[in-house]
């Protein structure tokens, strides 16, 4: 792999300027505008990250209903089980992150194993 | 009890190791940042995020884009599904604006996250200059430490500490990146799958986990519910539409809650 490979040309980081960090970055400085006249544990702030948290679900959910990359060679069923079983143990564990994550992880590579 | 255990897997509040509220290590700025810096060794989400980022930096090189590109990504967008979305469009022949579009869409849930995230580390006298840098980091993982970290945090040390955790957590996915990007050529399609998987069982869960309130718990779980209904609409909206929609009705749980208390 050369130099000038891992630099790459600057019109993809154009792209990189114009397709990612301006819309994505146009919301955060929105925040941090109109924030500033919002009150800590007012009801606006409450119903404000009520949304978010259900913005994010939508991420989540777009990325295991319409997967990217590699992981659109896992069948439905094991992404879909991978979440619920993740969910299952994470709930039983008394909320334990990692052990969801490894619980989802585990599963989905077991039923990839099996299924061949 | 069984402390170790728990401190593995239940990264409980009470075990957050910083010093106490009146402890002169709070002093100078300069300690707090390094605090902040030294809380991502107190958080599974960092090996979450290192082993993501793993994973879109291969993505990357698979998609023919540079390292420099992959490293700029990471540091200018700073948001780890708008940052697959945006490979991944690009890589399968979106337009510029085709792409932008789903990025845009993908990143409405900052401003609500910077907007209750903010809040938190702001004194009366804070100008809005001196949060820039923790607008910029804030991401979920942020978010999600910053009401686990924070209330061990005095008030007006707050923002270092937020850039000390925030610059830490970029180094670390800058690093994931470029290992990501030389090994790319010897992950197998499993091991891609497995890491591109860790996105949404770690967004779930560490949301999940953040939940205090019933209105929360309503928002995440209808959240995820209502998103294949709205995806049906085909509209190009959809995480917005379920993400409104949801948030409105978790808000209301909250509401009815309230006027019944």
């Amino acid at each position: 792999m050369s130099f000038a490979q891992l630099i790459g040309d600057w019109h993809a980081l154009a792209v990189l300027f114009v397709a990612g960090v301006v819309p994505n970055q146009i919301w955060r400085m929105l925040g941090l505008w109109f924030g500033g006249g919002i009150d800590e544990g007012s009801e606006l702030l409450v119903w404000v990250r009520a949304v978010a948290t259900a913005i994010l679900a939508g991420v989540i959910a777009q990325i295991v209903v319409e997967p990217p990359g590699a992981l659109a060679s896992v069948p439905d069923v094991l992404r879909y089980g991978a979440v619920a079983a993740g969910l299952v143990v994470f709930l039983l564990t008394r909320r334990s992150i990692f052990a969801g994550v490894v619980t989802g992880e585990v599963f989905m590579l077991a039923g990839k194993w099996w299924l061949g | 009890m069984p402390v170790m255990r728990a401190r593995f897997l239940i990264p409980a509040k009470s075990l957050v190791a910083l010093p106490p509220l009146d402890s002169p290590q709070w002093q100078s700025p300069w300690r707090a940042f390094a605090w902040g810096l030294r809380s991502i060794t107190q958080t599974i989400l960092t090996l979450v995020l290192f082993a993501t980022y793993l994973g879109i930096g291969a993505l990357a090189h698979d998609t023919h884009f540079s390292l420099l590109w992959a490293l700029c990504s990471t540091l200018f967008v700073w948001a780890g599904p708008a940052q697959i979305i945006l490979i991944t469009t690009l890589g399968s022949g979106a337009t510029v604006i085709q792409s932008a579009i789903a990025v845009t869409v993908s990143a409405i849930r900052l401003f609500p996250m910077v907007v209750s995230v903010l809040p938190l580390m702001r004194t009366p006298t804070t100008k809005r200059r001196e949060l820039f840098f923790a607008a910029h980091l804030t991401a979920v993982t942020l978010w999600v430490e910053c009401h686990r970290f924070l209330p061990q945090v005095p008030r007006e040390r707050r923002i270092a500490f937020v850039n000390g955790l925030g610059f830490g957590l970029v180094s670390v996915c800058l690093t994931a990146n470029t290992v990501g990007y030389f090994l790319a050529a010897n992950l197998t399609q499993t091991l891609g799958a497995a890491i591109l998987l860790l996105t949404p069982l770690s967004f779930l869960f560490s949301t999940a986990r953040n939940s205090r309130e019933v209105a929360d718990v309503v928002a995440l779980a209808l959240g995820v519910l209502l998103y294949p209904l709205a995806a049906k609409m085909n509209s190009g909206l959809d995480i917005l539409v379920s993400g409104l929609v949801a948030g409105t009705i978790a808000y209301g749980v909250h509401w009815w809650r309230e006027v019944r208390a």
